[in-house]
């Protein structure tokens, strides 16, 4: 089966300094891919090329065969690609269930309308995708006042609104606790699995990508380093250099701490 | 060939002034986040003390001394200014730091009145320096000279300062992240208000040393703040080089303009702002500005809802009363109405695209005193109908706020509300300069209604629908969905361009939509006084707007018509006193500091209290 | 040597530190551990007076420094090292350290330029470069390092290990345990469990600006449904 995305030889450079150095890859349907690699190794330049905020210097991505490299973010969006953020971005403004309608109505073209009242628009649809991932009992509640872990699950919902084919998630649990984060990325599976999303993430917790991701692939320096299982990259000498670390200090205090 | 080098000397000397206003509020943005509206009113204050100082001090000692004492006295001023003013507000959102800079420049203007009388002021020239010297056949004067010779060395002195020195590496952390530089043991409100003198300073130091070039009135405040801006624009926020570098392109361009292009010497400026911003958005120096990164602090606005049917049929009683207005009272309420009702269209205009779009512009006025031109323009010149005008206005008034909101737009935050207010000043200098078709100063006059409408209680009529018309339209927008979409792309840029919002385009269809509704008030404006003159033009009153919107209430939807009701209702009063300035400046001031929700937000507060209101479950 | 005695402190009417009671001795490493939103960047602020307690008092060797300005504060020895890499982008690595230096306080290490090189070898190289251009691992190194020229006699760390390689994680671990045996103490904010295990005498448990538990890495290990309640991994 051809695949959802197809990177080809992306680069991206700042002056002399090369971020995305070549980059190659393929993401399959249903796959979920996790981006690691130390920071400032590009994947935050990476991820902003799929998403449009970032022109590539040379290189193709291909959505379904379609090149979206330097389309504009709106548009990559309109081609079916969703995205969450590091840091949430919501409307503080907005209650949580006119934060989905408010894509609703984009994905519909109706940001123009003066004649209709916004909040009665496609609020079942909304409804039913905070439903998904289990904000319906806060639907309508003020944004500005959702705990963090809340604010990730609605960004989740929105990203979902035009029933995408792709999901770019970055850093998905950033500045969550340990229980917060698994159940996250269960219900990004959960999703994944039911709507037949594939999904492309950059993440620093490691328990989060070895328990979820189906592939992973290292960034450093800006270039693909590995790209394979997770066992594999688990025991990629290289990797383990200069990302993973030899895990001696911590492992040491955990088998005393079990002992 | 000698010309124009005396030309470009010429436009050396000018920058000087010009420089040090610009580089003094490039370093109060830089550090405190606020852009000093009351910059202008430093730079007027210095060159008034230094006058003062110049007739005590004797000679040539006396006159350098008077201008660096000047300086120093306008400092004072300013820190006195940081103290009870800004310190207050350092964490309030951007709008509230703005309008209490202008409630300073109220403040100023008035003392300056009190204390120098109204009557301008002609700078004494420099003792040793009152010569001039020819330069291949050219005589340029020695003082300019001399300004030449002091710029540079200023200049170089604060780039100095602020690049080589540990104060000055604290002042660019304290750019960046003041809370830190404080938790790392720097005493950071002694910094800002050091900084602040210092730009105060400096403006006074300005304001001084023009003094034997252009002597002192009370208009330069507002005259240098636009071209300060352009200055700051074009040089870039935050840079010292670019600031002088622009001065001195704004100057000597100045200089050659009133010898080639003598009715087009404002307009020029412009152009050659636009076109650097088209190529360079942040400035020909200046870098990008993270615009709110650490967010507006405050207590978030909260979701809006249609208005229940209590309050509808409130507003229907309120509308019916109105209405009826003409049969139960005299000629001078129903012209005093009238008045009011055309303010609250161009007050609840300004409100939807700043309340709902965040876009602060300090120059809705253009769009006014536009649609105001328009109508008198195509009356004077096309005997054009009093019904066909109207239509007109509000359509040109839209046209320009294309155009004007597209270069704008290109920008965010403050450098937005710079070029809006840069564009006003733009529009009336065309008002003012081109009088052949305009009149200049002496305005358009005889535009009066059609026949029919000539009665005071028909032209009542006219302007009651179509003003509460314009605001319910408004309002309906707030709550349809592209008051949504334009919440969205206030609220967060990224994730609305990221679920498809074009957040440019829907703010600049908000811009127009705003502008087209000053318009229409311009045009029933010019109608209801059967005259228009540049003041309606001014930044003066793009700033009554904006005041009466904060005053009103920015974070609700009627602040802006309860705001200007109120204060075109009171103004009548309140302008017979002879320093109301004064008041309306401290006012300002006061509300700011103490009640920034305004008038509706302090009565929704109210009602909450005493249980006349539901308060949400989520404000609770 | 830091007392926190019964501290509430609030963000407008939310109360976010609830009756906050602890000490941290001199030379020891005590770690606040609590889940996001539980009220340890609060309680480091707290202690910073950078948000101001409503009630309670923070005493630090012995004088009360409660409503004092943060830069006063600071001046006094305590060094804040604040989460997300608060470093002075716009500013060089040096100029970033000229920043924090504060003059020589009796009884603590006098930090230089070189000293904190070696501390931290990779930013030695990039001394002349800006903030922006350091890679995250190196940002984080720069917060400390720049601390360090206060000359601090006790330092927060506000979770020095969120987002950073694992690699960069377990340098930090080192750095802290070699503070820690040039005398300095420190409090630091967690939620990763090994990391604070690997360097920490005492623990904090905070969960909703309430304290859950106080005592020693020992005690905690003694108890293990507490650190199951708490701090599911």
């Amino acid at each position: 089966m051809s695949p959802i995305l197809s990177v080809r030889n992306l680069s991206r450079s700042f002056g002399a300094i090369k971020a995305v150095d070549d980059v190659s890859f393929d993401l399959a349907k249903g796959e979920l891919l996790a981006l690691i690699g130390p920071n400032g190794a590009g994947k935050s330049t990476c991820f902003n090329m799929l998403m449009g905020q970032l022109k590539p210097s040379s290189g193709t991505v291909q959505l379904l065969g379609k090149n979206i490299a330097g389309m504009q973010p709106r548009k990559i969006w309109r081609m079916g690609v969703g995205r969450t953020f590091q840091i949430t971005a919501t409307y503080a403004s907005m209650t949580v269930v006119e934060n989905v309608q408010m894509a609703l109505m984009s994905f519909h073209r109706k940001l123009y309308s003066l004649t209709t009242f916004a909040h009665t628009l496609y609020r079942d649809e909304a409804l039913s995708l905070l439903d998904t991932v289990g904000m319906v009992d806060q639907a309508e509640r003020h944004c500005a006042v959702l705990a963090y872990g809340d604010l990730k699950r609605l960004e989740l919902a929105v990203a979902l609104a035009h029933d995408p084919i792709l999901l770019l998630m970055d850093e998905p649990t950033a500045g969550m606790a340990p229980r917060e984060r698994i159940a996250l990325m269960q219900l990004t599976a959960d999703i994944l699995d039911a709507k037949g999303v594939s999904v492309l993430f950059t993440e620093h917790d490691m328990d989060v990508v070895f328990s979820h991701a189906h592939r992973i692939m290292v960034l450093n320096r800006g270039q693909l380093i590995a790209n394979g299982s997770v066992d594999e990259i688990r025991n990629n000498p290289q990797v383990q250099e200069v990302y993973l670390g030899g895990g001696t200090l911590f492992n040491a205090v955990q088998e005393d701490a079990h002992a | 060939m000698g010309l124009f080098i005396a030309q470009i000397l010429t436009g050396l000397a000018n920058a000087g002034a010009l420089f040090m206003v610009a580089s003094g509020l490039s370093l109060i943005f830089g550090v405190t986040r606020v852009v000093n509206f009351a910059h202008g009113s430093f730079y007027m204050l210095g060159a008034y003390v230094g006058y003062s100082l110049m007739q005590v001090l004797p000679g040539m000692v006396g006159f350098w001394g008077a201008i660096l004492l000047a300086g120093i006295i306008v400092g004072l001023i300013g820190v006195i200014v940081e103290i009870c003013v800004l310190r207050p507000v350092y964490s309030a959102p951007e709008l509230f730091q703005l309008v209490a800079t202008f409630g300073v420049i109220l403040v100023i203007q008035d003392l300056v009145l009190m204390i120098w009388g109204p009557q301008d002021l002609l700078g004494p020239r420099a003792p040793g320096l009152k010569g001039v010297i020819r330069i291949m056949g050219e005589p340029v004067p020695q003082y300019d000279i001399a300004l030449i010779v002091i710029t540079p060395f200023v200049a170089f002195a604060l780039w100095y300062l602020i690049t080589k020195t540990r104060v000055g590496t604290l002042v660019r952390a304290a750019t960046q992240d003041r809370e830190m530089v404080s938790a790392l043991g720097v005493n950071q409100a002694w910094l800002f208000t050091g900084v602040f003198f210092l730009g105060c300073a400096l403006a006074g130091l300005g304001g001084a040393l023009q003094l034997p070039k252009g002597g002192a009135d009370l208009l330069m405040d507002f005259t240098i703040l636009g071209s300060v801006f352009v200055v700051v624009v074009i040089g870039g926020m935050g840079s010292l080089p670019g600031a002088y570098l622009a001065a001195v392109i704004i100057s000597v361009l100045n200089v050659f303009g009133v010898t080639y292009a003598p009715q087009s010497t404002l307009v020029l400026m412009f152009v050659v702002m636009v076109v650097v911003l088209m190529f360079r958005p942040f400035g020909l120096l200046g870098k990008e500005e993270v615009a709110g990164e650490h967010g507006q602090v405050g207590e978030p606005e909260r979701p809006i809802k249609p208005a229940g049917n209590r309050i509808r049929l409130l507003v229907a009683a309120g509308l019916v009363i109105l209405g009826l207005l003409p049969l139960y009272s005299g000629n001078f309420a129903v012209v005093l109405v009238t008045d009011i009702l055309i303010f609250c269209l161009f007050a609840a205009s300004l409100h939807f695209m700043l309340g709902q779009g965040g876009l602060v512009s300090f120059g809705h006025a253009a769009f006014f005193g536009g649609g105001a031109y328009a109508a008198a323009l195509f009356v004077t010149y096309a005997d054009t109908p009093m019904e066909l005008a109207l239509v007109l206005a509000p359509i040109c008034a839209g046209l320009a706020a294309i155009i004007i909101g597209w270069v704008c737009l290109r920008s965010t935050g403050v450098y937005f509300a710079m070029l809006t207010l840069a564009f006003g000043q733009l529009l009336w200098s065309l008002a003012f300069q081109w009088g052949d078709v305009t009149g200049g100063d002496d305005g358009l006059v005889n535009i009066w209604p059609s026949d029919w409408a000539s009665d005071n209680s028909v032209y009542y009529y006219i302007a009651f629908f179509l003003c509460t018309g314009g605001i319910l339209l408004l309002r309906q927008a707030a709550h349809a969905p592209f008051g949504y979409a334009m919440r969205a792309a206030r609220d967060s840029a990224r994730q609305a361009e990221a679920m498809g919002i074009n957040t440019k385009r829907v703010q600049l269809v908000a811009f127009t939509f705003a502008g087209i509704m000053a318009g229409l008030a311009g045009g029933l404006f010019v109608f209801s006084k059967g005259s228009i003159f540049p003041n309606e033009l001014e930044t003066a009153r793009s700033f009554d707007a904006l005041i009466v919107v904060f005053l009103g209430g920015v974070k609700t939807l009627s602040g802006g018509w309860v705001g200007a009701a109120f204060f075109e209702g009171i103004k009548d009063y309140l302008t017979r006193f002879e320093y109301w300035r004064l008041a309306l400046g401290l006012s300002i001031i006061i509300v700011v500091i103490l009640g920034p929700e305004g008038i509706v937000g302090s009565l929704r507060k109210a009602g909450e209290r005493f249980g006349l209101l539901k308060v949400p479950e989520d404000a609770k | 040597m830091l007392e926190v005695k019964g501290v509430n402190s609030f963000y407008g009417k939310a109360h976010v530190l609830n009756d906050m009671n602890f000490d941290v001795s001199a030379g020891t490493v005590v770690a606040l551990l609590g889940r996001n939103g539980a009220g340890k960047t609060t309680t480091m602020k707290s202690i910073m007076q950078m948000v101001r307690p409503r009630s309670g008092s923070v005493i630090y060797k012995g004088q009360d420094i409660t409503n004092w300005p943060s830069h006063k504060v600071a001046r006094n020895g305590l060094g804040y090292v604040p989460e997300e890499r608060r470093i002075f982008t716009q500013l060089t690595v040096l100029e970033n350290l000229e920043v924090g230096r504060q003059p020589p306080r009796d009884g603590c290490t006098t930090w230089t330029d070189q000293m904190v090189f070696d501390l931290f070898p990779n930013l030695a190289e990039r001394r002349n470069n800006r903030g922006k251009a350091l890679s995250g691992g190196e940002q984080q190194m720069l917060t400390i390092a720049r601390t360090l020229m206060g000359n601090p006699s006790f330092i927060l760390l506000d979770e020095p290990s969120e987002g950073i390689a694992p690699v960069i994680v377990e340098q930090m671990a080192r750095v802290i345990l070699q503070l820690k045996s040039e005398g300095l103490t420190v409090l630091l904010s967690e939620q990763n469990l090994h990391f604070a295990q690997a360097v920490a005498d005492g623990v904090v448990i905070i969960e909703h600006g309430t304290q859950k538990f106080v005592g020693t890495l020992a005690e905690l290990q003694a108890q293990p449904d507490i650190r199951d309640q708490y701090l599911s991994v």
